[in-house]
């Protein structure tokens, strides 16, 4: 277990709950009564244009919609969206999803938003969910939203408090307020730990172009730049290009940070080394309790907010490179769960 | 009856090209483990429910302007592949423009269409200037103008200058037009066709008109059927090169309009993007002719949505991608191979002719 164990604890524990409480209610449903809680017979994701493999975010969406679907013993579909598809063209296929009998479904990234306000008042049996947005106004619909920037704070204490140069770097896919939030975060977390410490910028590639999600060399250049201009440690915010940022950081000799998943447990041996931490987006935890809300009593509507408090965010510990800064880091997540420190959202 | 036997000959070439679309698409499908008459059937009887055929006569209609803007532009072999960012930039500044006037709905319907036409007329004009007076190849400078375009609107589109970012949204978009700036939609029992549909066939009328029956539209056939022998004629090919730009730069502006003012009516980063490629690709497809590129677009369309099926069947949906090359491909070695047979027998005829004539 290289997660640090509380957090750990709430992540097992937002994981198994719910699912534990839909395996129960699966089971309860198999004999269907008037008065037994709602059933869910499909489960359906519905993702962005990044679609899965995108060795991160996605991929964790899925891993929690899977296993809560595998409890439940129902089929999990996946569908994606094209670049140029019109609010119409996602509208229609989460109508197409919905028709065809899936009744709980997850569309992933805020540009669902629109399509799914319309298609989910058509469809008032089925449950959905929207991760990445909390505008969606339904009483079928869960808005799943992530405090970034509270995850991404830590892991900015953490690059505070190790750089040796004082400049640390922040490398973003695409220039989006989704990821503004990580970078203001992150920002806010290294001043916290080391006022005077500099924080260097970059984006890889700027809206509707989400090439910046998919481009390891482009990231790497980026990332060699940045260590050529005295950055020693470099949070990578980039999905899938961030593999070019912790080979970057092998060949530089310096810490690279990774995002969403424990990207120390994904990376090659060879990088493994300069992988300091990672902040983890839980998007399972969403999915997860999505699904097994939908298939029990417990549907809520509205906005689900996943932050530090309640294992939706957070930061990893594999490796042992922050053993020694644990305490501290910690005592800022106390903070903020504590609500004594507000991390900001926007740089 | 020669006539009658070449319009067959036409005709022959995008049926058996769809044909052999068809059969590829079905030892793909094969291939990829699905059963491919069951799926063909499945995604052409989804396709062919009314309600999917007004959805699809909406998504035609981006892809039929981006068709002509692309054709206008294929007249003098000038490949415009900058509709893509003219479109945008034009759809953003059409929004930004839009939610901030206040006028009677025809007058402002109207300004926001002419200010779209404006900017991607100005746009490609750029190109066009590079080509004419420095010639530099329009391919290459419109590519970059595309990311020029996506730079510009990425600075613009920010919650510090023209546009807004709602709470708890990831969203960014610019304020919404008013109700006064929205197309009304056409009702049909299946649904609503999008206003712009008046729009495109206007264009499409007009494009017809100005390349057949006007003098410039003249001088733009001559000299992409025969440059060196229009010069000869007076003709100047810089100057048609600019305008023909420019015109096909208008035209693209209005690309975003089906979406924008009849639909979302605001411009926000999930605006559709990559329309512009979709454009030369229906172009060819429908050979520059305006009810062809209509045909060609209402078909790639079809494509389109009929493909959403298929990721519910569990096969890919790129399948569709291919199927849509596929057909381009073998659009463009039908149409040669006619030519080639046409040419072959015009060759004949004049043989006979002069075999025939007294001496």
């Amino acid at each position: 277990m290289h997660l640090r164990s509380s957090v750990a604890l709430r992540i097992i524990g937002g994981l198994v709950l719910p699912v534990a409480l839909a395996a129960c209610s699966g089971s309860y449903t198999a004999h269907p009564s008037p008065a037994g809680p709602p059933q869910v017979h499909r489960v359906a994701i519905a993702y962005d244009i990044s679609g899965r493999g995108d060795g991160g975010f996605n991929d964790i969406a899925y891993n929690g919609a899977k296993q809560a679907a595998d409890n439940l013993h129902v089929e999990l579909k996946e569908v994606t969206a094209k670049l140029d598809d019109t609010d119409d063209d996602r509208a229609e296929r989460l109508r197409l999803l919905a028709r065809s009998g899936y009744d709980a479904i997850i569309a992933v990234g805020f540009t669902y938003a629109g399509p799914l306000q319309t298609v989910a008042a058509e469809f008032p049996a089925t449950k959905f969910a929207i991760v990445d947005d909390g505008t969606v106004d339904a009483p079928n619909v869960q808005d799943i939203l992530f405090a970034e920037q509270e995850g991404s704070f830590l892991v900015g204490v953490a690059a505070g408090l190790k750089t040796t140069t004082g400049t640390v770097g922040f490398i973003g896919a695409v220039h989006i307020p989704l990821l503004q939030k990580f970078e203001a975060g992150f920002t806010a977390g290294v001043h916290a730990a080391n006022p005077a410490a500099k924080v260097q910028v970059a984006y890889l590639s700027q809206p509707p172009d989400y090439s910046g999600f998919g481009d390891p060399p482009h990231a790497k250049e980026a990332a060699i730049g940045m260590y050529d201009n005295g950055v020693d440690i470099i949070f990578a915010a980039a999905g899938g290009s961030g593999s070019g940022v912790h080979e970057a950081a092998a060949q530089a000799g310096h810490w690279s940070i990774g995002v969403d998943a424990d990207e120390y447990l994904l990376a090659p041996e060879t990088v493994r080394g300069h992988i300091l931490t990672s902040m983890l987006k839980n998007a399972n935890v969403g999915t997860a309790e999505f699904v097994g809300d939908a298939a029990g009593f417990a549907f809520k509507p509205g906005l689900h907010t996943f932050g530090l408090a309640n294992g939706g965010v957070g930061y990893a510990t594999s490796g042992g490179f922050i053993d020694d800064i644990r305490a501290q880091i910690d005592a800022y997540a106390a903070k903020i769960v504590a609500g004594t420190i507000v991390v900001p959202e926007t740089p | 009856m020669a006539r009658l036997r070449s319009a067959g000959l036409l005709l022959l070439a995008p049926g058996a090209a769809f044909i052999l679309a068809i059969v590829v698409a079905a030892v793909i499908l094969a291939l990829a483990g699905a059963d491919p008459l069951a799926t063909l059937r499945d995604a052409l009887a989804y396709g062919l429910e009314p309600a999917t055929l007004v959805a699809v006569t909406n998504k035609a209609l981006p892809y039929y302007l981006a068709g002509i803007a692309a054709a206008v532009g294929f007249h003098l072999r000038l490949f415009n592949i900058g509709i893509d960012g003219q479109y945008r930039l034009a759809a953003f500044a059409a929004a930004v423009i839009g939610a901030v006037v206040t006028l009677p709905a025809p007058l402002h319907i109207a300004l926001m269409i002419g200010v779209a036409m404006v900017v991607g007329w100005g746009w490609a004009a750029i190109a066009g200037l590079l080509y004419v007076r420095r010639g530099v190849n329009v391919v290459i400078s419109t590519i970059m103008l595309n990311a020029v375009a996506t730079g510009l609107i990425a600075y613009l589109l920010s919650p510090l200058r023209f546009a807004q970012q709602a709470a708890g949204s990831n969203n960014i978009t610019t304020a919404t037009i008013p109700e006064s700036g929205w197309l009304s939609s056409i009702p049909t029992p299946a649904g609503d066709i999008n206003g712009a549909l008046v729009l495109a066939v206007l264009i499409g009328l007009g494009y017809w008109f100005v390349l057949n029956r006007t003098t410039i539209g003249f001088e733009v056939r001559a000299m992409g059927l025969a440059g060196r022998a229009a010069t000869v004629a007076g003709m100047r090919s810089g100057r048609l090169a600019l305008l023909t730009m420019a015109a096909s730069g208008a035209i693209a502006g209005l690309v975003g309009i089906p979406q924008l003012l009849g639909a979302t009516h605001r411009f926000g980063l999930d605006f559709p993007a990559g329309l512009g490629f979709t454009g030369l690709s229906v172009a060819i497809l429908g050979r520059n002719h305006p009810v062809g590129v209509a045909i060609a677009a209402f078909v790639w369309a079809f494509l389109e949505r009929s493909a959403q099926v298929l990721d519910l069947a569990g096969v890919s949906r790129e399948i569709v991608t291919i199927l849509q090359a596929v057909i381009v491909l073998s659009i463009i070695v039908a149409y040669e191979l006619v030519r080639r047979v046409r040419a072959q027998r015009e060759r004949l005829l004049v043989a006979h002719a002069v075999e025939g004539a007294p001496t």
